[in-house]
């Protein structure tokens, strides 16, 4: 029996690191998910190639998931690892520089045989796990295949299969590391595996090796307990961005009492939201899956000019390429949600890595003068938060609204304290009535406070009218080459969508005061590395605040109040220096761009250094 | 039943000033379309007209019915999601060469296969109008055009053959000068469940004119038009004096005094082989073996389910137990809570 002593730890990162085909994401979700049912703060950060089954055993295949969870409030997944589990050496040679010294290698020794070696260009006198390199770390080799192997030698399992449960040995032995129940995979597995019993046994029965394997080895002197997070109180469940920004959308649908369509056409990293809204249709979700990205937005405004809360999806390249109906969206007055998780680019880019650099192409990257709406979320639960938001607008100002994720928030995952639906703000729709032979003719562009056209649905007696692309005159519709006209309603679409600023709340700070040294001010996905590193430099004593933007077009009425509350303005991003161009275009300021574009998140580490560097 | 007030052509005209260039093919579709509509017996508020980019296009502003210019090649994806989330309307499809066959053909194809119950409107004047005169996809090869001085290069798009290989369920041939033929085949291709095609051959007689003035004018329409019509042989000429057989599946053009018209191959909509050869019947006409142009209905299946159909059966089946509990669905499978 082991005689490992508990010791007990604030927070731990876990990075599980192996093949595309080993497993290793299945692995993380499974983790994640029994450490937030226990009631750790938690959040993971997926990184796996973009290739679905790169070529085995080499550094291109290798897929990492990393999970961050703790007693204390955690907001990213975690700048280095502590624990790495590695299953070949090409997982270890991609991933050792994210461990912190002293932290522990769990490797797989069946993965670092000569064959293995040579696939990641390691030299054959250089085995790692023998060579002496990997002193300064807790080293602990097993031999996972060996073991895998054994324990289901009758299983009357293939080889093929049984080395496709190597992954449980794993989980089963984290799962004894760190005390947790294995009840959520078990149930997992069984119904995974339902309609194959032999290869649901197997599962198991490697789940319970690897626990039985830390508990009867000599191996491990230590097991750690992370006791649950002080976290408000309430009814939590785990998240996905993409999985939130979908219930979102869905919320939106229901509380607006409008059918939702969405046309889509699929690209990582967005397709997960396709593959959400399209198992629930019995919430009147329609799903369109169109023959290219032009057709899934053109759809959608198809069903737009129908009555339907419509919305479009995509990532950059696809965005690119609804660029130009985008346009016509705007020029209808249609409303229309358009989603872009981003990922890097320009072009094909890197489709599995993270990335801001979409936000002047949101902003700007139309023919014309063609304003719309920019929110865009700041964690994984936040995709709920501002994809319903993104419908509200678009559907009580009759506009076209960007909602902005990226590929981070999207695959990550963290404890959601989910709202109940009647606490969701209303969202107010109207169509206009029908009308008489003795009424007066129907004004498609006759406008409100909002400045926003009523929205006339085809069907409806004497609201017979035509809209297009070509511009019109304000009121009537009509087409109109009148060059007063023409500015009249450039200004227009713009003025209406500066008004969208008296619906939003204004800015408020994330931390700190409103005024002071330095001013972080980030957007979107970055708000957990942003957070940390604020907490950080304000426990250091130093005069910092981070205030964190999730509506960009327009901005919060208060925004330039609070930029000039501070000597100095910092605007962290992955992209190379977009909102930081706005920022000092609207507000005169010498906001300091600090940039990283690497596909890769921030670390708060970097940040942290990042400031001082500034402030000195 | 509610009865509805008859309506007259005039109530389909919209208050705008038509302004396509006089002489203009487009004006005869116009007026075709306003004399048909008054008689499908349907309110006007709920025949939606959308359009692409090109001189056509412009037709829904000229409809007094709902309507939509939108952008170039795009009718067909717009038209698709109008029609899925709103089934009972009656939607239309304006669109042109230009618009459809280049620019527009990936959507044009897909709707094709999908199948929605709309009505497409295809006017094919063999030439980019709006442009000024550029050679389009439907042009013929050496076409000499301001942006092919010496002559077009590239092959012309059979836009018939290209529907029936789409997986069309309704195509079908008209053209401008034939008012009584134009209004129908649109009445028919209204009355199709599931996407009627149909393609107009339209005169711009600015940038291309004359270009089926074989077709249309009294001394040469009757040699080069054959007029299909379902259960009846194919007969064509001057004085009605050849006909089509087929030997095997070879067309060949035989002398009525020579055959019987008993003999000759009587046109089935509903055989997709045979219309596939008769689309085929593509020569120019100037070719000494060419083979008479087929005007109406080449090809009708009535037998395949439509896309806003198979879309909202789906709908109707997920919908059946009522609107989902949206907090549920929130809370997931999983849940802990928090003292």
């Amino acid at each position: 029996m082991s005689s490992s002593v508990d010791k007990e730890l604030e927070s731990v990162v876990i990075r599980f690191a192996g093949d595309s085909g080993d497993g290793m994401q299945l692995t993380g979700t499974q983790f994640t998910n029994a450490a937030a049912l226990f009631g750790n703060d938690l959040a993971t950060f997926p990184d796996f190639p973009a290739e679905i089954r790169a070529p085995i055993g080499t550094l291109a295949g290798v897929s990492g998931f990393q999970i961050h969870f703790g007693s204390t409030k955690i907001n990213t997944p975690g700048d280095m690892s502590d624990v790495l589990v590695v299953m070949n050496v090409a997982a270890l040679k991609a991933n050792l520089k994210g461990l912190v010294k002293g932290g522990v290698i769990i490797a797989n020794s069946d993965g670092f045989d000569s064959k293995n070696m040579r696939l990641a260009n390691v030299p054959e006198d250089q085995n790692p796990l023998t060579d002496g390199s990997l002193a300064e770390y807790d080293l602990k080799v097993i031999d996972v295949t060996k073991i895998t192997r054994a324990a289901l030698a009758d299983s009357g399992l293939g080889t093929k299969e049984i080395d496709r449960c190597k992954n449980m040995f794993v989980l089963g032995l984290i799962y004894w590391m760190y005390h947790r129940s294995m009840d959520s995979s078990i149930e997992f597995i069984k119904s995974k595996f339902k309609k194959n019993e032999a290869v649901m046994t197997a599962n198991l029965k490697v789940l319970q090796a690897g626990w039985s394997y830390g508990e009867t080895t000599e191996m491990f002197a230590n097991r750690y307990t992370v006791a649950p997070a002080k976290m408000n109180p309430g009814v939590y469940r785990s998240i996905m961005g993409n999985q939130a920004a979908a219930l979102g959308l869905v919320s939106a649908s229901v509380k607006s009492g409008l059918p939702l369509f969405y046309g889509t056409y699929p690209i990582t990293p967005a397709s997960d939201i396709l593959h959400e809204l399209s198992r629930h249709k019995n919430f009147n979700i329609k799903t369109f899956q169109a023959e290219d990205e032009i057709a899934a937005i053109c759809s959608s405004i198809g069903a737009s000019f129908g009555g339907n809360l419509a919305i479009t999806g995509s990532s950059g390249p696809g965005i690119a390429l609804k660029g130009e109906a985008i346009g016509l969206a705007t020029m209808l007055e249609l409303p229309l949600v358009i989603v872009n998780v981003q990922r890097a680019g320009p072009s094909t880019g890197l489709p599995t890595k993270t990335e801001q650099a979409d936000l002047m192409q949101a902003y700007f990257g139309r023919n014309g003068e063609c304003p719309v709406v920019i929110l865009a979320a700041q964690s994984p639960v936040d995709c709920f938060n501002m994809a319903y938001e993104a419908c509200r607008i678009a559907l009580e100002h009759m506009i076209p609204v960007f909602f902005l994720s990226d590929g981070y928030i999207a695959n990550g995952s963290e404890p959601w304290l989910f709202p109940q639906t009647k606490d969701l703000q209303d969202i107010k729709v109207e169509f206009a009535p029908e009308r008489g032979n003795n009424d007066d003719k129907f004004m498609p562009y006759l406008r409100d406070e909002k400045l926003s056209r009523p929205w006339a649905l085809p069907g409806t007696k004497g609201l017979e009218h035509r809209i297009g692309g070509l511009e019109k005159q304000n009121v009537t519709g009509n087409i109109s080459y009148d060059p007063n006209n023409h500015e009249q309603m450039v200004l227009l679409r713009q003025e209406k969508l500066d008004r969208v600023a008296d619906y939003i709340p204004l800015q408020t700070m994330d931390n700190g005061p409103e005024t002071g040294d330095l001013l972080i001010l980030g957007w979107g996905g970055t708000y957990g590395a942003l957070k940390t590193a604020t907490a950080i430099l304000r426990g250091e004593g130093l005069n910092v605040s981070h205030a964190h933007l999730r509506y960009i077009n327009p901005f919060p009425k208060n925004l330039g109040e609070i930029l000039k509350g501070f000597k100095t303005v910092v605007v962290p991003e992955l992209n190379n220096g977009q909102l930081v161009k706005i920022i000092r275009d609207k507000y005169f300021i010498d906001a300091i761009p600090y940039n990283k574009i690497q596909g890769l998140p921030f670390m708060s580490t970097e940040v942290v250094n990042k400031i001082k560097e500034i402030l000195a | 039943m509610e009865t509805i007030e008859k309506l007259t052509s005039k109530d389909f005209a919209s208050d705008q000033e038509v302004r396509w260039c006089p002489g203009c093919g487009d004006y005869s579709i116009l007026k075709q379309v306003q004399t048909v509509l008054p008689d499908l017996g349907r309110p006007k508020e709920e025949f939606v007209f959308i359009s692409g980019i090109g001189c056509s296009s412009r037709f829904p502003y000229y409809m007094d019915t709902f309507g939509m210019h939108s952008i170039h090649g795009r009718a067909t994806a717009i038209a698709t999601g109008l029609k899925a989330t709103r089934p009972e309307l009656s939607v239309w499809i304006i669109t042109g060469d230009g618009d459809s066959m280049s620019i527009g053909g990936n959507h044009f194809i897909h709707m094709l296969r999908r199948n929605p119950d709309v009505n497409v409107l295809l006017f094919n004047n063999q030439i980019y109008g709006l442009t000024k005169g550029q050679y389009s996809p439907t042009s013929e090869q050496g076409k000499v055009t301001k942006s092919s001085p010496i002559g077009s290069v590239d092959y012309p798009f059979n836009p018939i053959a290209l529907a029936l290989g789409a997986d069309a369920t309704f195509v079908a041939r008209t053209l401008d000068r034939d008012p009584k033929h134009q209004q129908a085949v649109i009445k028919r291709g209204y009355e199709h469940k599931g996407t009627s095609m149909v393609e107009i051959y339209q005169n711009c007689n600015v940038f291309n004119d004359g270009a089926f003035e074989v077709y249309t004018e009294k001394g040469t329409k009757k040699e080069n038009i054959l007029l299909m019509e379902n259960g009846k042989p194919l007969i064509f000429g001057a004085n009605d004096d050849k006909g089509i057989m087929l030997d095997g599946f070879k067309p060949i053009i035989v002398n009525l005094a020579d055959v019987s018209a008993n003999d000759l191959w009587i046109h089935d909509e509903t055989d997709l082989v045979k219309a596939t050869i008769l689309s085929r019947f593509y020569d120019d006409p100037t070719h000494p073996d060419h083979k008479p142009r087929p005007f109406g209905v080449f090809y009708v299946n009535s037998n395949k389910n439509t896309f806003d159909e198979l879309f909202n059966n789906q709908m109707d089946a997920a919908m059946a137990k009522g609107l989902g509990d949206l907090d549920k669905l929130i809370a997931g499978n999983e849940t802990w809570v928090v003292n």
